[in-house]
Protein backbone atom coordinates (compact mmCIF):
# COMPACT_ATOMS: atom_id res chain seq x y z
CA UNK A 1 0.00 0.00 0.00
CA UNK A 2 1.31 3.41 -0.94
CA UNK A 3 1.25 5.37 2.30
CA UNK A 4 1.89 8.65 0.50
CA UNK A 5 -1.53 8.67 -1.17
CA UNK A 6 -3.46 11.70 0.04
CA UNK A 7 -0.49 12.92 2.07
CA UNK A 8 1.28 16.25 2.12
CA UNK A 9 4.20 14.51 0.48
CA UNK A 10 1.95 13.53 -2.41
CA UNK A 11 0.60 17.08 -2.65
CA UNK A 12 4.14 18.35 -3.06
CA UNK A 13 4.84 15.81 -5.77
CA UNK A 14 1.63 16.74 -7.58
CA UNK A 15 2.59 20.41 -7.49
CA UNK A 16 5.78 19.47 -9.29
CA UNK A 17 3.71 17.89 -12.08
CA UNK A 18 2.07 21.21 -12.87
CA UNK A 19 4.54 23.37 -14.72
CA UNK A 20 4.49 26.59 -16.65
CA UNK A 21 3.54 29.17 -14.06
CA UNK A 22 6.90 29.91 -12.46
CA UNK A 23 5.97 33.46 -11.61
CA UNK A 24 3.46 32.17 -9.10
CA UNK A 25 5.69 29.63 -7.36
CA UNK A 26 6.02 31.75 -4.24
CA UNK A 27 2.30 32.24 -4.15
CA UNK A 28 1.65 28.51 -4.50
CA UNK A 29 4.20 27.25 -2.03
CA UNK A 30 3.45 29.85 0.64
CA UNK A 31 -0.15 28.62 0.86
CA UNK A 32 0.54 24.91 0.97
CA UNK A 33 0.84 24.41 4.74
CA UNK A 34 -2.29 26.38 5.55
CA UNK A 35 -4.26 24.65 2.80
CA UNK A 36 -3.05 21.25 3.97
CA UNK A 37 -4.17 21.94 7.52
CA UNK A 38 -7.53 23.21 6.28
CA UNK A 39 -8.30 20.22 4.09
CA UNK A 40 -6.68 17.55 6.26
CA UNK A 41 -7.78 18.68 9.70
CA UNK A 42 -10.38 21.44 9.66
CA UNK A 43 -12.82 21.65 6.76
CA UNK A 44 -15.72 19.23 6.43
CA UNK A 45 -15.76 18.42 2.74
CA UNK A 46 -16.52 15.27 0.79
CA UNK A 47 -14.69 14.74 -2.52
CA UNK A 48 -17.48 12.42 -3.65
CA UNK A 49 -20.08 15.14 -3.07
CA UNK A 50 -18.28 18.43 -3.66
CA UNK A 51 -21.48 20.50 -3.72
CA UNK A 52 -23.17 18.87 -0.74
CA UNK A 53 -25.19 21.38 1.28
CA UNK A 54 -23.55 20.33 4.53
CA UNK A 55 -20.00 21.04 3.39
CA UNK A 56 -17.78 23.83 4.60
CA UNK A 57 -17.02 26.39 1.91
CA UNK A 58 -13.49 27.46 0.95
CA UNK A 59 -12.81 30.37 -1.40
CA UNK A 60 -9.34 31.01 -2.77
CA UNK A 61 -9.74 34.76 -3.20
CA UNK A 62 -6.13 35.22 -4.23
CA UNK A 63 -6.73 33.24 -7.39
CA UNK A 64 -3.14 33.31 -8.61
CA UNK A 65 -0.84 30.47 -7.66
CA UNK A 66 -3.67 27.93 -7.40
CA UNK A 67 -1.45 24.90 -8.01
CA UNK A 68 -1.21 24.00 -4.34
CA UNK A 69 -5.02 24.00 -4.13
CA UNK A 70 -5.32 21.93 -7.30
CA UNK A 71 -2.74 19.44 -6.01
CA UNK A 72 -4.49 19.20 -2.68
CA UNK A 73 -7.91 18.67 -4.25
CA UNK A 74 -6.48 16.00 -6.54
CA UNK A 75 -4.69 14.25 -3.66
CA UNK A 76 -7.94 14.25 -1.66
CA UNK A 77 -9.85 12.79 -4.59
CA UNK A 78 -11.87 15.70 -5.95
CA UNK A 79 -10.61 15.06 -9.48
CA UNK A 80 -8.07 12.83 -11.25
CA UNK A 81 -4.42 13.51 -10.52
CA UNK A 82 -3.50 13.58 -14.20
CA UNK A 83 -5.41 16.83 -14.60
CA UNK A 84 -2.29 18.44 -13.14
CA UNK A 85 -0.31 17.32 -16.19
CA UNK A 86 -2.40 19.61 -18.39
CA UNK A 87 -2.09 22.66 -16.13
CA UNK A 88 -2.54 25.81 -18.22
CA UNK A 89 -2.78 23.72 -21.39
CA UNK A 90 -5.37 24.21 -24.10
CA UNK A 91 -8.00 21.58 -23.45
CA UNK A 92 -7.02 21.22 -19.79
CA UNK A 93 -9.31 22.16 -16.92
CA UNK A 94 -6.81 23.81 -14.60
CA UNK A 95 -5.88 27.38 -15.47
CA UNK A 96 -3.53 29.70 -13.67
CA UNK A 97 -6.64 31.13 -12.04
CA UNK A 98 -9.36 28.70 -10.91
CA UNK A 99 -12.72 28.34 -12.66
CA UNK A 100 -15.63 27.05 -10.58
CA UNK A 101 -17.33 25.78 -13.72
CA UNK A 102 -14.41 23.47 -14.53
CA UNK A 103 -13.01 22.23 -11.23
CA UNK A 104 -14.83 20.17 -8.59
CA UNK A 105 -14.13 21.63 -5.16
CA UNK A 106 -13.47 25.14 -6.43
CA UNK A 107 -16.21 27.36 -5.04
CA UNK A 108 -15.38 30.61 -6.84
CA UNK A 109 -13.73 31.76 -10.06
CA UNK A 110 -11.12 34.19 -8.85
CA UNK A 111 -8.12 36.01 -10.21
CA UNK A 112 -8.99 39.67 -10.08
CA UNK A 113 -8.08 40.58 -6.52
CA UNK A 114 -10.53 41.70 -3.88
CA UNK A 115 -13.56 39.66 -4.95
CA UNK A 116 -13.44 36.62 -2.67
CA UNK A 117 -13.98 38.22 0.71
CA UNK A 118 -17.19 40.10 -0.21
CA UNK A 119 -18.52 36.90 -1.79
CA UNK A 120 -17.57 34.98 1.34
CA UNK A 121 -19.58 37.44 3.43
CA UNK A 122 -22.58 36.79 1.20
CA UNK A 123 -22.11 33.02 1.38
CA UNK A 124 -21.82 33.18 5.18
CA UNK A 125 -25.04 35.19 5.32
CA UNK A 126 -26.69 32.67 3.02
CA UNK A 127 -25.64 29.73 5.20
CA UNK A 128 -27.20 31.49 8.17
CA UNK A 129 -30.37 32.18 6.18
CA UNK A 130 -30.58 28.48 5.31
CA UNK A 131 -30.15 27.47 8.94
CA UNK A 132 -26.85 25.69 8.26
CA UNK A 133 -25.35 26.58 11.61
CA UNK A 134 -22.51 24.06 11.71
CA UNK A 135 -21.11 24.96 8.30
CA UNK A 136 -18.62 27.75 7.80
CA UNK A 137 -16.91 29.79 5.12
CA UNK A 138 -13.14 30.18 4.95
CA UNK A 139 -11.65 32.64 2.48
CA UNK A 140 -7.94 32.91 1.70
CA UNK A 141 -6.45 36.29 0.80
CA UNK A 142 -2.86 37.33 0.25
CA UNK A 143 -1.30 40.17 2.21
CA UNK A 144 -0.82 42.22 -0.96
CA UNK A 145 -4.35 41.39 -2.10
CA UNK A 146 -5.55 43.21 0.99
CA UNK A 147 -4.34 46.45 -0.57
CA UNK A 148 -7.60 46.32 -2.56
CA UNK A 149 -10.28 48.53 -1.05
CA UNK A 150 -13.15 46.12 -1.63
CA UNK A 151 -11.61 43.84 1.03
CA UNK A 152 -11.77 46.62 3.58
CA UNK A 153 -15.43 47.16 2.79
CA UNK A 154 -15.99 43.53 3.71
CA UNK A 155 -13.65 43.70 6.71
CA UNK A 156 -15.77 46.60 8.02
CA UNK A 157 -19.02 44.79 7.25
CA UNK A 158 -18.50 41.22 8.49
CA UNK A 159 -18.17 41.94 12.24
CA UNK A 160 -21.24 44.17 12.12
CA UNK A 161 -23.19 41.27 10.63
CA UNK A 162 -21.85 39.14 13.51
CA UNK A 163 -20.64 36.46 11.13
CA UNK A 164 -19.28 33.85 13.48
CA UNK A 165 -19.29 31.38 10.58
CA UNK A 166 -16.68 33.31 8.58
CA UNK A 167 -12.91 32.97 8.76
CA UNK A 168 -10.42 35.05 6.81
CA UNK A 169 -7.11 33.28 6.25
CA UNK A 170 -4.36 35.71 5.27
CA UNK A 171 -1.18 34.29 3.82
CA UNK A 172 1.32 36.97 4.74
CA UNK A 173 4.32 36.19 2.56
CA UNK A 174 5.36 39.82 2.80
CA UNK A 175 4.68 40.51 -0.85
CA UNK A 176 2.79 43.74 -0.19
CA UNK A 177 4.61 46.92 -1.08
CA UNK A 178 2.64 48.65 1.65
CA UNK A 179 3.04 47.72 5.30
CA UNK A 180 0.09 45.58 6.43
CA UNK A 181 1.15 44.74 9.99
CA UNK A 182 0.32 45.04 12.80
CA UNK A 183 -2.58 42.80 11.84
CA UNK A 184 -4.10 42.65 15.32
CA UNK A 185 -4.38 46.40 15.50
CA UNK A 186 -5.57 46.96 11.95
CA UNK A 187 -8.01 44.11 11.32
CA UNK A 188 -8.81 43.72 15.01
CA UNK A 189 -9.94 47.33 15.24
CA UNK A 190 -12.83 46.49 12.92
CA UNK A 191 -14.01 43.80 15.32
CA UNK A 192 -12.31 40.64 14.05
CA UNK A 193 -10.74 38.08 16.37
CA UNK A 194 -7.18 38.04 14.98
CA UNK A 195 -4.62 35.25 15.34
CA UNK A 196 -1.13 35.67 13.90
CA UNK A 197 0.66 32.32 13.65
CA UNK A 198 3.74 30.78 12.07
CA UNK A 199 2.57 29.90 8.56
CA UNK A 200 4.51 26.63 8.59
CA UNK A 201 3.40 25.45 12.05
CA UNK A 202 0.59 22.98 11.40
CA UNK A 203 -0.56 22.70 14.98
CA UNK A 204 -0.70 26.46 15.44
CA UNK A 205 -2.55 26.83 12.14
CA UNK A 206 -5.03 24.14 13.18
CA UNK A 207 -5.74 25.77 16.54
CA UNK A 208 -6.31 29.15 14.92
CA UNK A 209 -8.37 27.81 12.02
CA UNK A 210 -10.59 25.78 14.34
CA UNK A 211 -11.47 28.91 16.29
CA UNK A 212 -15.14 29.86 15.97
CA UNK A 213 -16.88 32.52 17.98
CA UNK A 214 -20.64 32.96 18.24
CA UNK A 215 -20.97 36.37 16.67
CA UNK A 216 -17.55 37.47 15.54
CA UNK A 217 -15.52 36.58 12.45
CA UNK A 218 -12.01 35.21 12.85
CA UNK A 219 -8.89 36.30 10.96
CA UNK A 220 -5.93 33.94 10.89
CA UNK A 221 -2.71 35.47 9.58
CA UNK A 222 -0.23 32.82 8.49
CA UNK A 223 3.15 34.50 8.62
CA UNK A 224 5.62 33.33 5.99
CA UNK A 225 8.90 35.20 6.41
CA UNK A 226 10.31 36.61 3.20
CA UNK A 227 12.20 33.96 1.28
CA UNK A 228 11.00 31.12 3.50
CA UNK A 229 8.14 29.88 1.39
CA UNK B 1 -41.32 52.78 -11.06
CA UNK B 2 -39.10 52.83 -8.01
CA UNK B 3 -42.08 52.42 -5.67
CA UNK B 4 -43.39 49.50 -7.71
CA UNK B 5 -39.95 47.90 -7.62
CA UNK B 6 -40.03 48.24 -3.84
CA UNK B 7 -43.50 46.71 -3.62
CA UNK B 8 -42.68 43.81 -5.95
CA UNK B 9 -39.39 42.87 -4.31
CA UNK B 10 -40.89 43.19 -0.84
CA UNK B 11 -43.65 40.84 -1.92
CA UNK B 12 -41.16 38.37 -3.44
CA UNK B 13 -39.10 38.40 -0.24
CA UNK B 14 -42.24 37.45 1.66
CA UNK B 15 -43.34 34.80 -0.87
CA UNK B 16 -40.09 33.12 -1.88
CA UNK B 17 -37.59 32.08 0.82
CA UNK B 18 -34.86 31.80 -1.81
CA UNK B 19 -34.87 35.53 -2.58
CA UNK B 20 -32.33 37.93 -1.08
CA UNK B 21 -31.90 41.69 -1.19
CA UNK B 22 -28.65 43.61 -0.83
CA UNK B 23 -28.73 47.40 -0.67
CA UNK B 24 -25.94 49.96 -0.45
CA UNK B 25 -27.88 52.59 1.49
CA UNK B 26 -29.92 53.85 -1.48
CA UNK B 27 -33.66 53.14 -1.08
CA UNK B 28 -33.32 51.70 2.40
CA UNK B 29 -36.56 53.40 3.46
CA UNK B 30 -38.35 51.68 0.60
CA UNK B 31 -37.56 48.31 2.17
CA UNK B 32 -37.86 49.03 5.89
CA UNK B 33 -40.46 46.31 6.41
CA UNK B 34 -38.61 43.68 4.38
CA UNK B 35 -35.30 44.45 6.08
CA UNK B 36 -36.96 43.99 9.46
CA UNK B 37 -38.84 40.79 8.53
CA UNK B 38 -35.97 39.05 6.73
CA UNK B 39 -32.74 40.16 8.43
CA UNK B 40 -30.82 37.08 7.31
CA UNK B 41 -31.43 37.63 3.59
CA UNK B 42 -32.29 41.31 3.23
CA UNK B 43 -29.58 43.72 4.28
CA UNK B 44 -28.16 47.17 3.79
CA UNK B 45 -24.37 46.93 3.65
CA UNK B 46 -23.84 50.68 3.77
CA UNK B 47 -22.18 52.73 1.07
CA UNK B 48 -20.07 49.99 -0.50
CA UNK B 49 -21.28 49.08 -3.95
CA UNK B 50 -18.53 46.59 -4.80
CA UNK B 51 -19.31 44.61 -1.69
CA UNK B 52 -23.05 44.95 -2.32
CA UNK B 53 -22.61 43.00 -5.56
CA UNK B 54 -20.06 40.61 -4.06
CA UNK B 55 -22.37 39.78 -1.16
CA UNK B 56 -25.21 39.25 -3.63
CA UNK B 57 -22.95 36.83 -5.53
CA UNK B 58 -22.29 34.93 -2.30
CA UNK B 59 -26.04 34.50 -1.91
CA UNK B 60 -26.32 33.36 -5.53
CA UNK B 61 -23.53 30.80 -5.01
CA UNK B 62 -25.71 29.32 -2.27
CA UNK B 63 -28.77 29.05 -4.51
CA UNK B 64 -30.54 32.29 -3.66
CA UNK B 65 -32.06 34.72 -6.18
CA UNK B 66 -30.52 38.01 -5.08
CA UNK B 67 -31.57 41.56 -5.91
CA UNK B 68 -29.06 44.40 -5.67
CA UNK B 69 -30.01 48.00 -6.17
CA UNK B 70 -28.70 51.54 -6.27
CA UNK B 71 -29.01 54.54 -8.51
CA UNK B 72 -27.78 53.67 -11.99
CA UNK B 73 -24.20 55.02 -11.92
CA UNK B 74 -23.55 53.22 -8.64
CA UNK B 75 -25.28 50.05 -9.80
CA UNK B 76 -23.90 49.68 -13.33
CA UNK B 77 -20.62 51.55 -13.30
CA UNK B 78 -18.91 51.55 -9.89
CA UNK B 79 -19.20 47.76 -9.25
CA UNK B 80 -18.83 46.86 -12.93
CA UNK B 81 -16.10 44.28 -12.42
CA UNK B 82 -18.16 42.52 -9.74
CA UNK B 83 -21.09 42.31 -12.15
CA UNK B 84 -18.82 41.07 -14.93
CA UNK B 85 -16.89 38.47 -12.92
CA UNK B 86 -18.88 37.55 -9.81
CA UNK B 87 -22.06 37.07 -11.82
CA UNK B 88 -21.24 37.01 -15.55
CA UNK B 89 -18.09 34.92 -15.56
CA UNK B 90 -19.21 32.67 -12.74
CA UNK B 91 -22.54 31.97 -14.46
CA UNK B 92 -24.68 33.11 -11.53
CA UNK B 93 -28.17 34.62 -11.61
CA UNK B 94 -29.21 37.87 -9.96
CA UNK B 95 -31.25 41.01 -10.59
CA UNK B 96 -29.58 44.42 -10.55
CA UNK B 97 -31.95 47.32 -10.45
CA UNK B 98 -30.70 50.77 -11.33
CA UNK B 99 -32.88 53.81 -10.90
CA UNK B 100 -32.22 57.16 -12.51
CA UNK B 101 -30.71 56.28 -15.88
CA UNK B 102 -29.06 58.91 -18.07
CA UNK B 103 -29.87 62.31 -16.52
CA UNK B 104 -32.95 61.53 -14.46
CA UNK B 105 -31.02 63.23 -11.67
CA UNK B 106 -30.35 66.16 -13.97
CA UNK B 107 -29.71 68.70 -11.26
CA UNK B 108 -27.10 66.50 -9.58
CA UNK B 109 -24.53 66.87 -12.32
CA UNK B 110 -22.44 64.38 -14.25
CA UNK B 111 -21.39 62.35 -11.21
CA UNK B 112 -24.96 61.11 -11.04
CA UNK B 113 -25.58 60.62 -14.76
CA UNK B 114 -25.32 57.18 -16.38
CA UNK B 115 -26.26 57.13 -20.06
CA UNK B 116 -23.67 54.35 -20.54
CA UNK B 117 -25.39 51.86 -18.25
CA UNK B 118 -27.20 49.89 -20.96
CA UNK B 119 -24.08 49.70 -23.17
CA UNK B 120 -22.00 48.52 -20.26
CA UNK B 121 -24.45 45.85 -19.23
CA UNK B 122 -24.80 44.60 -22.80
CA UNK B 123 -21.00 44.27 -22.91
CA UNK B 124 -21.20 41.53 -20.26
CA UNK B 125 -21.89 38.22 -22.04
CA UNK B 126 -25.15 36.73 -20.82
CA UNK B 127 -26.33 39.83 -18.97
CA UNK B 128 -29.98 40.44 -19.85
CA UNK B 129 -31.25 44.02 -19.90
CA UNK B 130 -34.79 45.27 -19.38
CA UNK B 131 -35.98 48.88 -19.71
CA UNK B 132 -39.61 49.26 -18.64
CA UNK B 133 -41.34 52.39 -19.83
CA UNK B 134 -44.17 52.54 -17.32
CA UNK B 135 -44.72 51.64 -13.68
CA UNK B 136 -47.33 49.11 -14.75
CA UNK B 137 -44.70 47.07 -16.58
CA UNK B 138 -42.25 46.73 -13.69
CA UNK B 139 -43.91 43.99 -11.65
CA UNK B 140 -44.38 41.58 -14.55
CA UNK B 141 -40.85 41.99 -15.86
CA UNK B 142 -39.30 41.44 -12.44
CA UNK B 143 -41.41 38.39 -11.68
CA UNK B 144 -40.72 36.89 -15.10
CA UNK B 145 -36.96 37.00 -14.69
CA UNK B 146 -35.82 37.08 -11.06
CA UNK B 147 -35.50 33.31 -10.65
CA UNK B 148 -34.34 32.33 -14.14
CA UNK B 149 -30.74 31.75 -13.08
CA UNK B 150 -29.35 34.46 -15.35
CA UNK B 151 -28.07 37.93 -14.51
CA UNK B 152 -30.48 40.73 -15.40
CA UNK B 153 -30.07 44.50 -15.28
CA UNK B 154 -33.32 46.43 -14.92
CA UNK B 155 -33.23 50.14 -15.75
CA UNK B 156 -35.91 52.13 -14.00
CA UNK B 157 -36.61 55.71 -15.03
CA UNK B 158 -38.21 58.84 -13.70
CA UNK B 159 -39.72 59.52 -17.13
CA UNK B 160 -42.59 57.25 -18.09
CA UNK B 161 -44.99 56.66 -20.94
CA UNK B 162 -48.65 57.68 -20.67
CA UNK B 163 -49.92 54.09 -20.60
CA UNK B 164 -48.39 50.68 -19.80
CA UNK B 165 -48.08 48.06 -22.51
CA UNK B 166 -48.30 44.28 -22.42
CA UNK B 167 -44.61 43.43 -22.38
CA UNK B 168 -42.44 40.36 -21.85
CA UNK B 169 -38.73 39.64 -21.90
CA UNK B 170 -37.48 38.93 -25.40
CA UNK B 171 -40.45 40.50 -27.16
CA UNK B 172 -41.09 43.84 -28.84
CA UNK B 173 -44.54 45.26 -29.46
CA UNK B 174 -45.95 46.67 -32.69
CA UNK B 175 -47.64 49.84 -31.48
CA UNK B 176 -48.47 51.50 -34.78
CA UNK B 177 -48.12 49.90 -38.22
CA UNK B 178 -47.02 51.98 -41.19
CA UNK B 179 -45.51 51.57 -44.64
CA UNK B 180 -42.43 53.74 -44.35
CA UNK B 181 -39.54 53.70 -41.90
CA UNK B 182 -39.55 51.63 -38.73
CA UNK B 183 -39.09 53.58 -35.50
CA UNK B 184 -38.02 51.72 -32.36
CA UNK B 185 -38.98 53.49 -29.15
CA UNK B 186 -37.00 52.19 -26.20
CA UNK B 187 -38.59 52.14 -22.73
CA UNK B 188 -39.78 55.58 -21.57
CA UNK B 189 -39.29 57.10 -25.05
CA UNK B 190 -42.54 55.62 -26.43
CA UNK B 191 -45.05 58.39 -25.69
CA UNK B 192 -42.84 61.15 -27.00
CA UNK B 193 -41.93 59.05 -30.04
CA UNK B 194 -45.61 58.50 -30.87
CA UNK B 195 -46.16 62.25 -30.57
CA UNK B 196 -43.13 62.92 -32.77
CA UNK B 197 -44.40 60.52 -35.44
CA UNK B 198 -47.89 62.01 -35.59
CA UNK B 199 -48.86 62.26 -39.27
CA UNK B 200 -45.83 60.34 -40.52
CA UNK B 201 -46.33 57.03 -42.33
CA UNK B 202 -43.94 55.04 -40.16
CA UNK B 203 -44.20 51.91 -38.01
CA UNK B 204 -43.58 52.39 -34.32
CA UNK B 205 -42.30 49.43 -32.30
CA UNK B 206 -41.88 49.39 -28.52
CA UNK B 207 -38.83 47.76 -26.93
CA UNK B 208 -38.41 47.01 -23.24
CA UNK B 209 -36.12 44.01 -23.69
CA UNK B 210 -32.66 45.05 -24.85
CA UNK B 211 -31.39 41.50 -24.32
CA UNK B 212 -32.87 39.17 -25.36
CA UNK B 213 -33.68 41.40 -28.31
CA UNK B 214 -36.57 40.49 -30.61
CA UNK B 215 -34.79 40.54 -33.94
CA UNK B 216 -37.45 38.57 -35.77
CA UNK B 217 -40.27 41.07 -35.17
CA UNK B 218 -38.04 43.94 -36.25
CA UNK B 219 -36.93 42.09 -39.36
CA UNK B 220 -40.48 41.25 -40.37
CA UNK B 221 -41.80 44.78 -39.84
CA UNK B 222 -38.82 46.52 -41.44
CA UNK B 223 -39.32 44.64 -44.73
CA UNK B 224 -37.01 44.25 -47.71
CA UNK B 225 -35.48 47.72 -47.72
CA UNK B 226 -35.21 48.57 -44.05
CA UNK B 227 -34.99 52.10 -42.76
CA UNK B 228 -34.76 51.88 -38.99
CA UNK B 229 -34.62 54.72 -36.50
CA UNK B 230 -33.99 54.03 -32.82
CA UNK B 231 -35.11 56.47 -30.13
CA UNK B 232 -33.01 55.58 -27.10
CA UNK B 233 -33.06 56.84 -23.50
CA UNK B 234 -29.36 55.99 -23.21
CA UNK B 235 -26.29 56.74 -25.32
CA UNK B 236 -27.10 57.05 -29.02
CA UNK B 237 -26.10 53.90 -30.89
CA UNK B 238 -26.57 51.56 -27.94
CA UNK B 239 -29.06 49.49 -29.96
CA UNK B 240 -27.34 49.77 -33.34
CA UNK B 241 -25.61 46.40 -33.20
CA UNK B 242 -28.89 44.60 -32.47
CA UNK B 243 -30.66 46.50 -35.25
CA UNK B 244 -27.91 45.64 -37.70
CA UNK B 245 -28.10 42.05 -36.51
CA UNK B 246 -31.81 42.01 -37.36
CA UNK B 247 -31.83 43.80 -40.73
CA UNK B 248 -28.19 44.14 -41.78
CA UNK B 249 -28.33 41.22 -44.20
CA UNK B 250 -30.33 43.52 -46.47
CA UNK B 251 -29.28 46.97 -47.71
CA UNK B 252 -30.43 49.11 -44.79
CA UNK B 253 -30.44 52.62 -43.42
CA UNK B 254 -30.07 52.86 -39.65
CA UNK B 255 -30.18 56.03 -37.59
CA UNK B 256 -29.93 56.49 -33.83
CA UNK B 257 -31.49 59.25 -31.78
CA UNK B 258 -30.27 59.14 -28.19
CA UNK B 259 -28.18 60.82 -25.55
CA UNK B 260 -25.08 62.35 -27.19
CA UNK B 261 -21.73 60.85 -26.20
CA UNK B 262 -20.48 63.91 -24.35
CA UNK B 263 -20.44 64.84 -20.68
CA UNK B 264 -23.44 66.97 -19.87
CA UNK B 265 -22.56 69.99 -17.76
CA UNK B 266 -26.05 71.54 -17.79
CA UNK B 267 -28.36 71.31 -14.79
CA UNK B 268 -32.14 71.05 -14.78
CA UNK B 269 -35.04 68.68 -14.79
CA UNK B 270 -34.99 65.68 -17.11
CA UNK B 271 -37.55 67.46 -19.29
CA UNK B 272 -35.35 70.54 -19.55
CA UNK B 273 -32.35 68.43 -20.54
CA UNK B 274 -34.50 66.47 -23.01
CA UNK B 275 -35.37 69.75 -24.68
CA UNK B 276 -31.73 70.90 -24.73
CA UNK B 277 -30.60 67.60 -26.27
CA UNK B 278 -33.50 67.35 -28.77
CA UNK B 279 -34.92 64.32 -27.02
CA UNK B 280 -38.37 65.77 -26.42
CA UNK B 281 -41.14 65.11 -28.93
CA UNK B 282 -40.38 68.24 -30.97
CA UNK B 283 -36.67 67.47 -31.12
CA UNK B 284 -37.24 63.85 -32.05
CA UNK B 285 -39.62 64.98 -34.82
CA UNK B 286 -37.03 67.37 -36.23
CA UNK B 287 -34.35 64.68 -36.21
CA UNK B 288 -36.57 62.05 -37.82
CA UNK B 289 -37.60 64.50 -40.55
CA UNK B 290 -34.00 65.51 -41.17
CA UNK B 291 -32.93 61.88 -41.51
CA UNK B 292 -35.83 60.93 -43.75
CA UNK B 293 -35.47 64.12 -45.80
CA UNK B 294 -39.09 64.96 -45.24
Amino acid sequence: MDTTVGSLEEVRSLIARATGDEKHDESSYSTIDALWVLYDRVLHVDPAHPTSEDRDRFILSKGHGPVSLYALLAAKGFFPRDWLDAFMDHGGRLGSHPDRQHVPGVEASTGSLGHGLPMAVGAAMALRAKGLVDQRVVVLCGDAELNEGSNWEAILLAPQLELGNLSLLVIDNHSSSLAMAPWEARVGSFGWDVHVVDGHDHDALERALRTRLDARPVAVVADIPEGEW
Amino acid sequence: MRSQFGATVTSLLDEDPRTALVLAEISETLFEGALARHPNRALNVGIMEQTMVGVAAGFAMEGFHPFAHSISPFMAERPYEQLKLDFGYQGLGGTFVGVGGSYDYGAEGGTHHSPADVSLMLAIPGMEVLIPGHTGEVDGLLRATYANGRPTYVRLSVAANAEPMEVAPGRMEIVRPGTGATVLAIGPMLSRTLAACEGLDVSVLYVTSARPFDRSTLASVAGDAPTVITVEPCYEGTFTSEVVGAVGHRPSRVHSIGVPRVFIHSYGTPAELDSELELDAAGIRRRIETFLGA
